[in-house]
């Protein structure tokens, strides 16, 4: 008894630390590129462009490349991610055929973000000849990000309470008019709640916008869809990789803003969701 | 009168409406049919050039310098490298953060643990990069002096980290979803909770723990910037985690980032080891899906 009470013990302790450690390495993270990052963290990190001298080098380029792919993203990806949500939800036959593309969408979650880019590269810049411009960038952000939204608006859709739905069938609403007047009115802040998510996805993704051809050293802002850009995460791998301590600490002010930014989403999210659970307890 | 123009009227949009929805509800097998699609046409190319066999049990890659040579074998031993390791790293690691969420932690502290997951979940892989790259290796210097400035080992540590909270999740939803009769029956034959946890509710949902393991172990695959980072491009056929390696994502990222001329065999590569990647990846995630399937039912 003694030696089964132990092993609980030990077991028990041993599941606690990990958790510990775990949580842990989240503030030594945090911690590392605070310590590296605050001194360049100055309002010229804002307003300038890159430089070859690290005191002189901002991230204004990507900044703006981010916050344009980001608007594109966004304006294609959420419109198609919901509607195909709706279909799926609402009116696709439960059949072999569409259980396949519930399979497809969680298997399309799953492909390497690198394999996007390639997609992009022969579609976007090569066959539809959009360049390597951000457009073509936001497009295949938009690819990337679409079964995330769509998974999410399908769960929020569900939530919605039969009630609701059937009080508006037996005022004689028309399927669409249920859909529109009732159904996505309440799910819209869960839905906006996994868009959310979905575009901070987006915000921190490098690997697929190499392959598309963004640059890594831009002195200018996009003006256009057709313009060359340059995104934050990209100009922080590229500080990342240069040899000198001091880029290594610009890259940690790139963090740091990034992950500021990726806060300040979450949080939006987590309002959102709060809100959302309080309005269904009326 | 009136009614009845509002009922046609509805019917119309009705009408107009679906076929819009149908297209987007069908646009995601769009998009796997382009990636296939795009995927084998320049592979295909690829392999006009290369013999297959070549590229497949290959042992040198060595694409981008004369002679050239196509055995991809050192890039999957790096990818390899890589995954595994984080696995052996995360996979433990998760299972037991899952347990203690489940079953041991007070519920005020699973509202503190769970978003702090979220939220190591939602780091960029560029900054677990960063952070293998200028913390991590200098770190495994102190007590491993002949470890490389770009190495596989940190790569595996911080891909563990970055794969540990998809793990810990899966595993929390995986013992959750066990019917808790099964471990009343347990506690009531007097068995301590470790005993219910290793002994009934693990084995009762072992397929699902599978699944999270497929899933996550196929993420870390895929995982390209904190590779790129922290183990480097130095293509060999090593299973030393102290060596520098060049798993298959960062190998495509280095020949986006030289100018390599479109249709050339350079460009072709990546083609074909993305191709590759996929393969690995959409079964991995095919099988670990269909297991969370059956395993919901």
């Amino acid at each position: 008894m003694k030696a089964r009470k132990r092993r609980e013990i030990i077991f028990q302790l041993l599941c606690a630390c990990i958790t510990i450690v775990g949580i842990i390495l989240l503030f030594v993270l945090l911690y590392h590129v605070v310590l590296e990052g605050w001194k360049f963290l100055t309002p010229h990190f804002f307003t300038d462009f890159q430089s070859r001298f690290p005191v002189k080098s901002g991230m204004k380029a990507g900044i703006y490349g981010s916050l344009w792919m980001i608007s594109i993203t966004a304006i294609t990806a959420i419109p198609l991610g919901i509607a195909s949500a709706i279909f799926l939800e609402e009116y696709a036959p439960k059949n072999g055929f569409w259980k396949m593309v519930e399979l497809n969408i969680s298997n399309l979650a799953g492909v390497p973000s690198i394999v996007y880019g390639l997609l992009g590269l022969s579609l976007f810049v090569r066959a539809l000849g959009f360049g390597q411009s951000v457009l073509s960038g936001a497009l295949t952000m938009a690819l990337l990000v679409l079964p995330v939204i769509i998974v999410s608006a399908r769960e929020s859709i569900r939530a919605v309470p039969l009630s609701l739905r059937e009080a508006a069938f037996a005022l004689g609403a028309a399927k669409y008019q249920v859909l529109f007047g009732q159904i996505l009115p309440v799910a819209i802040p869960g839905i906006l709640t996994g868009i959310i998510l979905a575009l901070g996805r987006a915000f921190g993704e490098a690997a697929p916008l190499i392959i598309v051809g963004a640059l890594s050293y831009v002195s200018f802002v996009p003006e256009n869809v057709n313009s060359e850009f340059t995104v934050m995460p990209i100009q922080i791998y590229n500080w990342s990789g240069r040899p000198q301590e001091e880029f290594h600490q610009l890259a940690a002010t790139g963090i740091i803003v990034l992950l500021l930014i990726l806060l300040s989403l979450n949080l939006a999210a987590i309002i959102l969701r709060d809100h959302y659970q309080k309005r269904f307890r009326l | 009168m009136e009614n009845a123009q509002s009922i046609e009227r509805a019917k119309k949009i009705e009408k107009a409406l679906l076929p819009i929805l149908m297209v987007a509800g069908l646009f995601t097998i769009f998009v796997t049919i382009g990636i296939i699609f795009i995927l084998s046409r320049e592979t295909w190319q690829f392999f006009k050039m290369v013999p297959v066999l070549d590229f497949l049990f290959g042992v040198k890659w060595e694409p981008l310098m004369e002679p050239k040579s196509f055995g991809v074998l050192p890039l999957i031993s790096g990818t390899l490298l890589i995954s595994v390791g984080a696995g052996l790293l995360a996979i433990p690691a998760g299972i037991m953060i899952g347990i203690f969420l489940t079953e041991y932690a007070p519920s005020n502290i699973r509202r503190i643990v769970k978003p702090i997951l979220e939220i190591l979940a939602g780091i960029p892989t560029i900054v677990y990069g960063f952070f293998a790259l200028t913390f991590v290796t200098p770190f495994l210097k102190t007590f491993m002096p002949d470890i490389e400035v770009f190495n596989a080992l940190s790569g595996a540590i911080v891909v563990g980290i970055m794969i540990l909270p998809m793990v810990a999740s899966l595993v929390d939803d995986a013992l959750l979803a066990i019917p808790q009769g099964l471990k009343h029956g347990a506690y009531a034959l007097g068995a301590t909770p470790s005993e219910v946890v290793l002994g009934v509710v693990i084995p009762a949902c072992f397929g699902r723990i599978m699944a999270a393991f497929i899933l996550a172990i196929s993420r870390a695959i895929g995982e390209t910037m904190a590779v790129t980072l922290a183990a480097g491009s130095n293509p060999q056929l090593t299973f030393n985690p102290l060596h520098s390696i060049q798993t298959m994502t960062s190998y495509i990222v280095q020949v986006a980032l030289g100018d390599t001329p479109a249709g050339g065999v350079e460009y072709l590569t990546s083609y074909a080891v993305a191709f590759l990647l996929f393969c690995m990846t959409f079964s991995l995630n095919w099988i670990g899906h269909r297991i969370m399937q059956k395993g919901s039912k």
